[in-house]
């Protein structure tokens, strides 16, 4: 039961750490690609929106190849370790959030933010503001973000490697207990899994709808 | 008079069309100048370089007889309220709605209510401040955006079509609320249009715009007694008629 306990604090720890730096990066990120003019705007959308559908695996790889002993960036140490999994979950969640992120921006009139800066809006506060607009689509992007690594299992069985008490996540805990026959365990896993995820979607489901209301 | 903006030899142009080409324009203090001409004359265009949202490629505004560019955007556009084609309005109740610009100002929010209050009076929606600007009509929704701009006492208003896109007796009505109030608070104001009718009577001095210039500037009467060329010419005759 305390492993249990353990092992759903980290998976969330890592979880919202990746979504909170995810947000950190990709909201600016999101909304220079939906306001900004810049040459390569449309390519780096494209890029951005492919990265969207990212596989894990794939993610967990590439991590593995930067964090590995002897690679680029092995003198770090981090190879089998949380921040590991975190770095291989930024990398999923990133394109997710900056993505959604310029999707809702640019579902709002293009001409808001003149109307904004006519008012005598700051760039920040013309900024702020189409967040607020824009806060539901922006929620879900949230949702979304933290939906996709939450539940994802290739990334961090590659890049933290399962270690228990160290690396050990609900998914990869669950891709343990199956392999070993334990299907109670692993199902029971699988309904926290659930649960958390349901919870947090929840909650900001809520917030959001409480956004909508009016 | 005293001049409030002016503009100097300003270019617009965009994928190596021009799109805007005034040699001298310039608006005093206290005037309404309604600028009219047909679609894609460059009226729009004027409107966003005067409040400094689009930069021409060559020409100065000087506001206050100071060059607008050694000001920061942000504290010029403050001293002008700009209201758009469109309300724009965001998905929130009208007063907060019409608060924003206070807000942008940092006007404290003990005070914002009393401004808000007021403006929302003047323009005859007090009845809708907590309705979310979604749920109201076309025309309530141009006051509304009329307010939001209203309340910040600006130097220079600038209003583009403030009427566009209103059946005939809400038009009429919310002109001539708007006329009075102008009236009143003497706000200088540049004011577009299409509508010549519109612009003959609420303005104090016309501008007609053909093809990205300004033909001819001066008071109405005048304008409309004296085109300046055949073009203009052509242009009031064919407004006249069809009002």
């Amino acid at each position: 039961m305390h492993e249990i306990l353990q092992i759903t604090l980290l998976s969330l720890k890592i979880s919202i750490t990746a979504t909170v730096l995810s947000l950190l990066i990709g909201l600016p990120l999101g909304t220079l690609l939906a306001l900004g003019r810049f040459p390569g705007r449309s390519l780096s959308l494209s890029v951005v929106n492919t990265g969207m559908g990212l596989p894990p695996v794939v993610v967990g790889l590439f991590v593995a190849i930067m964090l590995w002993r002897s690679g680029p960036l092995g003198s770090f140490d981090l190879i089998y370790t949380p921040a590991a999994i975190v770095i291989a979950q930024l990398i999923i969640a990133l394109p997710i959030v900056a993505g959604l992120t310029a999707a809702a921006l640019q579902q709002l009139d293009p001409d808001l933010h003149l109307q904004l800066y006519g008012l005598g809006a700051s760039r920040t506060q013309m900024i702020l503001t189409l967040w607020q607009e824009a806060r539901l689509p922006l929620l879900a992007a949230l949702m979304a973000a933290f939906g996709s690594v939450i539940s994802e299992v290739g990334a961090s069985m590659m890049v933290g490697g399962n270690i228990r008490f160290q690396t050990r996540v609900l998914t990869t805990a669950i891709v343990l207990e199956t392999s070993k026959g334990a299907f109670d365990t692993a199902i029971a896993l699988s309904a926290l899994l659930l649960t958390i995820t349901f919870l947090v979607s929840w909650a900001l489901t809520s917030i959001q709808q409480r956004g909508a209301k009016g | 008079m005293s001049s409030l903006l002016k503009l100097d030899g300003i270019l617009v142009q965009r994928d190596r069309r021009t799109v805007l080409e005034v040699e001298s324009l310039s608006i005093e203090r206290g005037e309404t100048l309604a600028i009219v001409g047909p679609n894609g004359a460059g009226k729009s265009t004027l409107l966003l370089v005067m409040a400094r949202l689009l930069k021409p490629e060559r020409g100065q505004l000087l506001f206050d007889h100071l060059p607008v560019d050694e000001l920061r955007a942000k504290d010029y556009r403050r001293r002008l309220a700009l209201v758009m084609q469109e309300p724009l309005l965001l998905n929130r109740s009208v007063s907060e709605n019409v608060a924003l610009g206070l807000r942008y100002r940092g006007i404290s929010a003990a005070e914002r209510p009393r401004r808000v209050d007021q403006w929302l009076e003047r323009l005859g929606i007090s009845h809708l401040a907590v309705r979310r600007a979604g749920h109201i009509s076309g025309g309530e929704a141009r006051r509304a955006s009329l307010a939001r701009a209203l309340v910040l006492e600006p130097e220079l208003l600038l209003l583009d079509e403030p009427f566009g896109g209103l059946d005939a007796p809400t038009r009429r009505q919310l002109f001539s609320d708007l006329r009075l109030i102008l009236s009143e608070t003497q706000t200088t104001t540049v004011f577009i249009t299409h509508q010549l009718g519109e612009a003959l009577e609420l303005s104090t001095r016309l501008a007609v715009m053909l093809g990205g210039r300004i033909q001819q500037t001066g008071a109405p009467r005048d304008v409309l007694a004296r085109p300046a060329n055949a073009e203009v010419g052509e242009f009031l005759g064919a407004q006249a008629a069809s009002n």
